[in-house]
């Protein structure tokens, strides 16, 4: 149903405009603790991490915590009996069992009630076979389930898998120095400011996303002389005024002297003329140019300046 | 100008309920928009523009601040109790993200688990109504619908309560989406007919939906989800299996436009889910970040253009749809305009769905390699969340997010703020059968590109102008256009200000803080308001 039609105007010139800072505007902002989760005394460290998280008090997260002794049961029975088709963490197995974590059965069973026609063989047709399993194995199952639920994390994430993070060095070092030659000793040195980055920054994802931001943050990071803002301010008359950026919008810009104090200074239009220098500019206009790669032999580069 | 706080309001509420809430006849909303605003976009176009012209170019230096009013969030003071929760989740400070409805001299706004109507002359509260909530998620809330003296509010636990525009009395409440498969619902109904449109949204890989309830008892009339759910369902060759499909997302986050003639109800839909990692095949997950029309007395689809195919961001396109009927090609056309949170801009003919126009608005957008045959932007794989890193324009929060755009017709141009910000997406979840939800990838901001207010001329997508804001992150929560020939948007930096819609140039401003909803405006005893927000407080300005 989808109409094709001619294509009309695409692509736009690049227009450089300085800028400070940036955030996701996507919702998962600051929110009170989970407070239910909180009052069921529930102790465990996913806890504390959704707590930390957005409001995340589905009934699955406000769910008191399982009896242990039955969980336990519940998680050999579901070994035996449901993990090669489910998946050992639930997220669906290699036969073709759904995800548990995000099934419509799932999050509204409350003690197995749900769970048991289906154990019992009213979804043979979809291909899930009865299981003979007695009602309070059902439930200790349900238990399990639902505890493994209980941790999944915030905006529909699973647990964390225990797994270990993926080493993220993919690149070639010899061709990230190469880049680092041409494009980065106008203002670092391997040998200088950077002596020894991958020893202060020993994580190499981390130093990735450092190098690439100009800082920690895109807020400078190994040198505080550098990531200092400042403005110059000129009048009319030829008076000019200078110091470090606190705030600046289409009417005022302000400053702090040398001294420490203040200076607001009204803006209208062009006057006066209003001179920003950022030190991490530079690293800003090479955000799009970078190619992936380019991102990786670098980091790969770096890494070895230990 | 005057603050009131609670406690001098009891004693004014008996006469100013004599006094005020007249209602609204559906078919007032069918009129172009002027002297109320009686919608969550003012009117059913989505163009966010008032045919006011008191405030002009000339005369918007002479704004004045009549009154702001804070209001606050909760179960105190004198307040209306609704909710089938225990109510003891602390309710925060409010924060105004919804656009008021102006009503006969009322307003009515709304955040999550609460409404208020408010004296639109001096501030006061008239009536607060409080929801106890059973949890979810409490992002925001967009604002009110309206049908005669009926309201309707969306609660984040995802009922649609109905309460009495005078009295704030709760009339019902009926369910919407179930909380327990972790739904939560943020959007402002809209009242076409006898239709009250209610969306809703979900994180967890539960399949989108839109509803139709009764104005009158609250009945469900129809309900049409987004993504195949069953065998032979259009769209289906578009993901690997059904389970897939029906846990593929493609919310309803944001309120949609009307045309009355087609009787079509247009509307974006989110991401797919999950929404970063593998576990979609590799087809275009229909009918994900997509814009949809469907007819509003049967919940049929009647068309759909896919504005993110395959999305692997997080970049729903449940962006506002703004109907324009004006000049295309050397005809006229009617149209649906729309810059989706993935930096591209869009023209359709709202008619038939036919593609009309697909251009990049945001400056640094650069995951696209060029356009798919259907006239939507083809995906680079390239940059999707990749182990060692992948750096991408925009951010997952878009170039821009759920803040409505305006449209000019004097100036013949479209509105919106861009935010040109990159991230490095790494992929961190490398099972083969793909996370779930938001999950499986690590997101790490690395700087700006430039953040901009944009004006796109509908007829070519280019860039008409763009105005920048130096301290970043404006638009605030939205735009207002007016036959004033004045664009007003929050800043960023803590200003509403009012633009030359022809070339961006700033008229006026109030330092009031940072601006969270988009400005409202209408005539009252004579004098046009402008109203908008900052957090817990409204500010209401006027020409005397």
């Amino acid at each position: 149903m989808q109409a094709s039609g001619r294509i009309v105007g695409v692509a736009l010139a690049g227009i450089t405009i300085l800028l400070i800072h940036m955030s996701g505007q996507t919702p998962p902002v600051a929110a009170p603790a989970n407070q239910a989760r909180a009052a069921t005394g529930r102790g465990r460290a996913a806890a504390a991490a959704d707590a930390a998280r957005a409001l995340a008090t589905f009934p699955a997260q406000q769910r008191p915590p399982g009896d242990p002794a039955l969980v336990a049961r519940g998680k050999t029975i579901y070994g035996i009996n449901c993990q090669s088709c489910h998946g050992a963490d639930l997220r669906g197995g290699d036969l073709g069992g759904p995800n548990l974590l995000r099934s419509q059965v799932v999050l509204s069973d409350q003690n197995g009630e749900l769970i048991l026609p289906i154990i019992q063989g009213a979804r043979q047709s979809n291909g899930m076979p009865a299981i003979s399993m007695s009602a309070d194995d059902v439930k200790a199952t349900a238990t399990f389930i639902h505890e493994i639920v209980g941790s999944s994390k915030g905006q529909g994430a699973p647990p964390d898998s225990g797994a270990p993070p993926p080493n993220i060095l993919v690149g070639d070092a010899a061709v990230g120095q190469k880049f680092f030659t041409e494009k980065c000793t106008g203002c670092h040195s391997a040998t200088g400011d950077l002596q020894g980055i991958a020893t202060r920054i020993p994580d190499a994802k981390t130093l990735q996303n450092r190098w690439v931001a100009g800082g920690a943050n895109g807020r400078g990071a190994t040198n505080p002389d550098r990531r200092i803002v400042t403005v110059t301010v000129t009048q009319p008359s030829g008076e000019k005024v200078e110091g470090r950026l606190i705030r600046i919008d289409d009417f005022l810009v302000t400053l702090a002297n040398a001294d420490g104090t203040l200076t607001t200074i009204r803006r209208d239009g062009d006057q006066p003329k209003v001179e920003v220098k950022d030190p991490i500019q530079p690293h800003r206009d090479l955000l799009g140019v970078y190619t992936d790669k380019n991102l990786h032999d670098v980091t790969a580069y770096l890494v070895t300046l230990k | 100008m005057r603050i009131h706080t609670k406690f001098a309001i009891s004693l004014f509420v008996p006469i100013a309920l004599m006094a005020q809430g007249g209602g609204l006849e559906p078919s007032d909303m069918l009129k172009p928009l002027k002297d109320s605003w009686p919608t969550y976009n003012g009117d059913y176009t989505g163009r966010r523009y008032s045919l006011l012209t008191q405030i002009d170019q000339t005369t918007v230096k002479n704004l004045t601040l009549g009154w702001f009013t804070k209001v606050a969030a909760g179960n105190g003071g004198n307040v209306i109790v609704g909710g089938e929760g225990t109510g003891n989740f602390p309710a925060g400070t409010a924060s105004i993200k919804a656009s008021a409805l102006e009503v006969d001299g009322t307003i009515y706004v709304s955040t999550p688990d609460n409404a208020w109507a408010i004296d639109a002359r001096d501030g006061r509260e008239l009536w607060h109504y409080f929801w106890k909530t059973r949890g979810s998620t409490h992002i925001a809330n967009r604002g009110l619908g309206m049908w005669h003296s009926y309201l309707f509010l969306e609660t984040p636990d995802n009922y649609l309560v109905s309460l009495d525009s005078k009295t704030g009395k709760e009339r019902w409440h009926k369910e919407i989406a179930d909380i327990a498969q972790q739904y939560f619902s943020t959007p402002a109904p809209v009242v076409i007919g006898n239709h009250v449109i209610a969306g809703t949204g979900n994180d967890i890989d539960a399949p989108g939906f839109l509803s139709s309830f009764d104005p009158e008892t609250g009945a469900l009339q129809w309900k049409h989800y987004t993504v195949p759910m069953n065998p032979g369902d259009p769209g289906l060759d578009t993901w690997p299996s059904l389970d897939r499909a029906q846990h593929g997302g493609a919310q309803t986050w944001i309120p949609g436009a009307y045309d009355p003639e087609a009787n079509l109800y247009i509307f974006g839909t989110g991401n797919p889910t999950p929404a970063y990692t593998p576990g979609r095949g590799e087809g275009d997950n229909l009918f994900t970040c997509s814009l949809i029309a469907v007819n509003v007395d049967t919940g049929k689809m009647a068309w759909y253009f896919q504005t993110s195919p395959h999305d692997m961001h997080d970049w729903d396109s449940a962006q506002t749809p703004v109907l324009v009927d004006g000049m295309f090609g050397g005809k006229p056309r009617k149209m649906a305009l729309t810059a989706s949170r993935n930096g591209f801009f869009f023209v359709v003919d709202r008619v038939t769905g036919e593609h009309l126009i697909t251009s990049k608005y945001g400056k640094d957008t650069n995951w696209s390699t060029g356009l798919n045959k259907f006239g939507g932007p083809a995906r680079d794989p390239g940059k999707d969340p990749s182990i060692g890193g992948s750096i991408v324009s925009p951010t997952a929060g878009g170039t821009i997010n759920w803040e409505p755009p305006a449209f000019s017709p004097e100036a013949g141009l479209f509105f919106t703020s861009e935010n040109d910000a990159y991230s490095i997406f790494y992929l961190t979840d490398l099972d083969p059968r793909g996370s779930m939800g938001l999950g499986g990838k690590e997101e790490v901001s690395v700087g700006n590109g430039g953040s901009f207010l944009t004006a796109i001329d509908y007829q070519t997508g280019k860039i008409a102008w763009r105005h920048p804001y130096p301290q970043g992150l404006g638009g605030g929560g939205g735009m207002l256009a007016t036959a004033g020939k004045v664009l007003f948007a929050g800043d960023g930096g803590g200003n509403i200000v009012a633009h030359d819609v022809f070339t961006g140039a700033p008229l006026w401003h109030s330092k009031i803080g940072r601006v969270t909803n988009a400005p409202q405006t209408y005539l009252l005893d004579g004098h046009q308001y402008l109203l908008v927000a900052t957090g817990d407080t409204l500010w209401s300005f006027l020409l005397y």
